[in-house]
């Protein structure tokens, strides 16, 4: 971190300067504005992290300064954008084209949805290099190869060939780089290209930007909601919410010192990665337990040769009354395939799934059927958890009507549910498009109590949330655990929200348990390498966000910070 | 408690907006909902409407050029030419609202059984695409010169050929939606299967069937009169206006308006259908918006 303040200093010309920028819907008067008044300035060199929560108007900024704005939806109403010492917003569409490639570039979230899927990557970087250089043919190629090698691809040859399909999301996501500094822009405006990432590809990301960033003196407008990703790789923060300019200034004052209550919150609710005190140990009953879990899905080929895929294997792991055990991965680690086995939404294919001592891995439908209100799931998505078109009420009340609990009484219920869960209870009567994520989220979680589980599986679900709003259902699951003694089975990709709270984690990598035990011990000692490299892609691991301040020594080691 | 100011336009269809929608999106539709309004009007209505017992020979006053007693003259067997036509709207609109229902309702069991379990889809489904790949006319020909001409052996038959499109359509409907969270979500609170069916996954699909069915009805109206103009429709003295055009072609020379009444009158019908349909299509589906929004 310390090198990153280095790179920029305040004498370097300003690249972009936004200026009192208004972003309205439609071009009335009185329209909504979405961005309220921004300005923000990238200097040479300088990494500007532009950091808010989910409708604070970053995106919309980066797409303005883009001129990718839908046209007539969203209209720049007021100030001035000015890229390179050229007013943007005053830029005819042909001339915005050329910024776009030679002068600013962009990278999204997604790549595979900004790569064009049938066209091999490398023809796609050349086609950037077609519509704005006159170099032939074997020229571009060598370009685009020696950028791909800056983008530190392997086997550049082949990958230029390849189609997006063939590359992993890290790949994709280094082939989009490529493709916006191959024409070497003064400006790179970066909308959370990492949050679709594994956290260990997000490292690689992140410092292959700031490298490039170093060797080509970009200016970079780096667009984030991850105060971790933020401590990695700003310069300086601004921190935006609702279409406004919170709080502005460099790092390190921004996140020893923030001056503004939003941001002190923000940061606040960033969960730490040193693990919660640990909780006795529990002699309570065992709710669940399994015991060689494995599911392989079987692809049969036209020809009768089979393809075997082990989603998940042998898979052991015990979880008490009131305790909360986390299973943590990256994508594709088998966490989420052995929830959905553990509820039964798939049918394992090997070992037991002990509920309350009595194995339902194989029960068929009407004979699981008793079993099911004792263990129920929230899932990571509110918006598609929740089905539009019925009522909250309803949506709760379901599960017990199919109990055959009176309908009345279950909606009476399920009014007591969502204040349990601190909603209103005359929400029951709305539909869930009236309510936000966490709002939604919560409902999600009435609905699972509702029938009155032994065990709540949470697979990932908190992870679609803001920090502030993750913040407090994760307070919500933990009250609800005091209060009930359920049990929670909590599925992750993020090792801040299992520290605080796990009390045993469960690491997996490829379908298989790497490392279980302890959180205090997994998280801070761990045995594994691979647990290790895990800990140390966490993004800011170096900095205690919730206590302003860098963490005395990093959690598991004394390694400088990248 | 903040609550979201942003309704989801996309999820909540009211028959009000729907209405609503369709009548701004284009004022076309305006015209198309009025034309077949009057149609419908005068199908009910006919008894009254009709100056002329439909079905009347009069062989005095064969093939009469209009006059004030025959506002349309009448035909080879001196019947009037306007009430058969006004007669004639009653047919083809049971027939297109018949099919269009009858469709729908099976096509939507099918497509949900299907879409559900495997081995009944393998099987329906490859029924389906045989039934598909016969023509719909030739199909319907062959039902009803198998049972009879009769108002319900053309319905079915023209219903026929229309099921696997709806089923098809449902199916692939259900297996999006069934994939969804919230129909994970019911499973795993204990929803029984019709239930899931019928309060998670059927209203998915009203949106897509009520286009679908406006189609379906356009075209069983459309077959309804080329069966009958063929001669393999409802038996020739019972008006149609298939069976009055089949009627007039022999005429055609000497009375082209035997033939040109009741084509404009199920042109104006299948069209209006037919508009009705794009709008209900554009209006349900928040992406044909989306790209209005941005030319």
């Amino acid at each position: 971190m310390t090198a990153n303040t280095t790179t920029a200093s305040s004498s370097a010309p300003v690249i972009l300067d936004v200026n009192d920028l208004v972003t309205s819907i439609g071009t009335k008067p009185d329209a909504h504005r979405i961005i309220d008044g921004v300005s923000l300035q990238v200097r040479q060199g300088e990494t500007l992290c532009v950091v808010g929560e989910s409708g604070s108007g970053k995106s919309v900024t980066s797409l303005t300064v883009m001129g990718l704005l839908p046209k007539k939806v969203l209209v720049p109403t007021r100030g001035k954008i000015t890229l390179a010492g050229e007013d943007i917003l005053s830029a005819t569409d042909r001339r915005l084209r050329q910024l776009r490639a030679t002068t600013m570039a962009m990278i999204f979230q997604e790549p595979m949805t900004a790569l064009n899927p049938v066209v091999p990557v490398g023809k796609q970087i050349d086609e950037v290099l077609r519509a704005h250089t006159n170099l032939d043919a074997r020229a571009r190629r060598e370009r685009i190869l020696a950028m791909m090698e800056q983008v530190r691809l392997p086997d550049v040859a082949r990958i230029f060939k390849s189609y997006p399909h063939q590359l992993s999301g890290g790949q994709r996501q280094r082939i989009m780089i490529a493709m916006a500094l191959v024409l070497e822009p003064k400006l790179l405006i970066a909308d959370e290209p990492t949050t679709a990432l594994d956290v260990t590809t997000q490292k690689q990301i992140l410092s292959l930007i700031r490298d490039l960033q170093r060797d080509h003196g970009t200016a970079v407008l780096f667009i984030t909601h991850d105060m971790g990703v933020v401590a990695e790789i700003a310069d300086r923060v601004v921190v935006m919410r609702k279409g406004k300019v919170v709080e502005t200034g460099a790092l390190d004052a921004v996140l020893r010192a923030p001056t503004m209550e939003y941001t002190r919150n923000l940061l606040a609710s960033v969960p730490s990665l040193i693990p919660r005190a640990a909780r006795p140990a529990s002699s309570e009953p065992i709710v669940l337990e399994t015991d060689g879990l494995g599911k392989v899905y079987r692809q049969r080929s036209m020809f009768g040769d089979a393809r075997e895929v082990a989603a998940a294997q042998n898979v052991t792991l015990t979880l008490r009354k009131g305790r909360t055990l986390g299973i943590v991965g990256e994508s594709g680690s088998g966490k989420s395939t052995v929830a959905r086995c553990i509820v039964r939404l798939i049918d394992p294919t090997s070992g037991e799934v002990r509920l309350g001592g009595q194995d339902i891995s194989t029960l068929s439908r009407p004979a699981l059927r008793p079993h099911r209100k004792r263990i129920q799931i929230v899932f990571q998505d509110p918006y598609r958890s929740l089905n539009p078109r019925v009522t909250v009420g309803e949506t709760i009340a379901e599960g017990p009507v199919n109990y055959g609990v009176p309908h009345a009484e279950a909606i009476k219920r399920a009014g007591e549910l969502l204040e349990l869960v601190d909603l209103p209870a005359d929400a029951i009567t709305r539909y869930p498009h009236q309510f936000s994520g966490g709002q939604r989220q919560r409902i999600a979680i009435a609905r699972a109590l509702a029938l009155d589980p032994d065990v709540l599986v949470a697979d990932e679900a908190v992870s679609a949330l803001d920090v502030s709003v993750q913040a407090q259902v994760l307070d919500l699951l933990d009250e609800i655990q005091t209060r009930l003694g359920i049990a929670l089975l909590f599925i992750t990709h993020d090792l801040r929200v299992a520290a605080q709270i796990c009390d045993e984690v469960v690491v997996m990598q490829h379908g298989r348990v790497v490392e279980q035990g302890p959180a205090g011990e997994i998280l801070t000692n761990p045995q594994q390498a691979y647990t290790k490299q895990l800990l140390e892609a966490a993004p800011g691991r170096h900095w205690d966000f919730a206590n302003f301040r860098p963490v005395a020594t990093a959690p598991h080691d004394t390694t400088a910070p990248i | 408690m903040a609550v979201d100011a942003l309704p989801d336009p996309s999820l909540r269809i009211t028959p009000r907006r729907l209405g609503r929608n369709l009548l701004r999106s284009n004022p076309i539709i305006a015209i198309a909902v009025i034309c077949l309004a009057a149609i419908v009007l005068m199908a009910i209505f006919a008894p009254l409407l009709s100056p002329h017992d439909p079905q009347l020979l009069a062989p005095a006053q064969r093939l009469k050029p209009a006059s004030a007693e025959y506002p349309l003259g009448t035909d080879a067997f001196g019947r009037d030419v306007l009430s058969r036509i006004i007669y004639g709207g009653r047919i083809s609109l049971l027939i297109g609202l018949g099919s269009a229902v009858f469709s729908v309702a099976i096509g939507l069991l099918i497509g949900l059984v299907s879409g559900f379990f495997k081995w009944v889809d393998a099987i329906m489904m490859r029924i389906m695409d045989g039934l598909m790949a016969i023509p719909g006319i030739l199909l319907a020909i062959a039902v009803v010169s198998l049972s009879g001409a009769s108002l319900t052996t053309v319905l079915i038959a023209i219903t026929i050929p229309e099921v696997p499109r709806v089923a098809r359509l449902v199916r692939s409907v259900v297996l999006s939606a069934r994939e969804e969270p919230y129909v994970e979500a019911a499973i795993s609170v204990g929803s029984s299967l019709p239930k899931i069916m019928w309060r998670h996954l059927v209203p998915n699909t009203i949106a897509p069937l009520i286009v679908q069915g406006t189609y379906v009805c356009a075209s069983a109206i459309l077959v309804e009169a080329i069966l009958s103009f063929l001669g393999c429709g409802i038996s020739p003295e019972i008006p149609t206006w298939g069976n009055i055009m089949a009627e007039g072609r022999a005429f055609f020379q000497i009375k082209p308006s035997l033939i040109f009444w009741p084509g404009l009158l199920l042109s104006i019908a299948i069209l209006s259908v037919n508009l009705i349909g794009d709008a209900a299509r554009d209006a349900l589906d928040p992406r044909m918006k989306q790209r209005e929004a941005r030319p």
